[in-house]
């Protein structure tokens, strides 16, 4: 959008990283910990997305241009890939030890400790 | 039309990119806040849909209809699964005590977003976007998109598929009762 300078989108990138990293440290449910860590990465996203549409920095060609926009549009893609995979594997844990202990508090998984 | 507000001119964009970004907001602290996993999760759903809408204003179109797709339709779905199936919602909630932990995390927090924004925001206030020609304008379409992953990115596309391949098995193996 015209009018709108970077410094909303970073800053609303940066507010929702904030968030996630305090529910990550605040909360002791590991879903809801899962969604702090998703919230963390769509931020990113939006961060990338805006840094490619912005364009601080002027480039030569128009060739250079289109690449450095689409850059950080296929760095967005495979964060969504790998955040997929990572949301499919981290519930199975989820629910694996869910199965063996009954109880999902984050401070009493402790079955790892030497 | 034309006041502004610490030297930037406020526009009815820039008026509509707050509202959008404050609801954004305030849902991103509803995930943390609320106490039932459900409502979390529910807020997170609109959070995603409310960025998925800025995508838009970013020209990024193809990866609006994306986040839509893969966040606000598989993730969230695979969410609310694994919540119902632990019977998260209203009887079992984990006890959260409020303990110093909660007050040093929204500490560290605070901090956090105070450096960090000390540091970048100023620099970006005065940042306006590129104006783009008419071939540049569709560079978040599906076309130019496609064109670019399958050719300048398709090692990394291929090393993402393989990843996702081993995902889904891991996963298989993990809900499996007994291998």
């Amino acid at each position: 959008m015209n009018g709108v300078p970077l410094a909303a989108y970073i800053g609303l990138g940066l507010f929702m990283f904030t968030t996630g990293v305090v529910g990550v440290i605040v909360r002791k449910s590991p879903i809801v910990i899962f969604m702090c860590i998703e919230l963390m990465l769509n931020s990113v996203n939006l961060t990338f997305l805006a840094f490619a549409r912005y364009q601080m920095v002027p480039v030569a060609s128009p060739e250079r241009l289109q690449h450095s926009m689409m850059a950080g549009q296929m760095i967005v893609i495979f964060v969504m890939a790998v955040a997929a995979a990572e949301v499919a594997v981290g519930l199975g844990i989820i629910m694996a030890i869910f199965r063996l202990r009954d109880n999902v508090d984050i401070d009493e998984m402790n079955l790892l400790r030497g | 039309m034309n006041q502004t507000v610490g030297g930037v001119a406020v526009t009815p964009e820039l008026l509509m990119f707050g509202a959008i970004a404050g609801a954004a907001a305030i849902c991103a602290v509803g995930v943390v806040a609320f106490n039932n996993a459900v409502r979390s999760a529910l807020c997170l759903v609109v959070n995603f849909f409310l960025l998925a809408v800025l995508y838009f204003t970013l020209n990024a179109e193809m990866l609006g209809i994306t986040q839509v797709v893969v966040y606000t339709g598989a993730i969230m779905v695979l969410f609310l699964f694994v919540v119902m199936l632990l019977n998260l919602g209203g009887s079992k909630l984990v006890h959260e005590k409020s303990d110093w932990k909660k007050f040093v995390g929204i500490l560290l927090g605070c901090g956090l977003f105070v450096i960090l924004g000390a540091q970048i925001l100023p620099q970006l206030v005065h940042v306006q976007p590129m104006q783009l020609d008419q071939d540049l304008a569709k560079f978040g379409g599906p076309e130019a998109i496609g064109r670019t992953l399958f050719t300048e990115y398709a090692y990394p596309f291929e090393a993402v598929s393989v990843l996702l391949l081993i995902g889904i098995v891991g996963s298989i193996l993990l809900a499996k009762r007994r291998i």
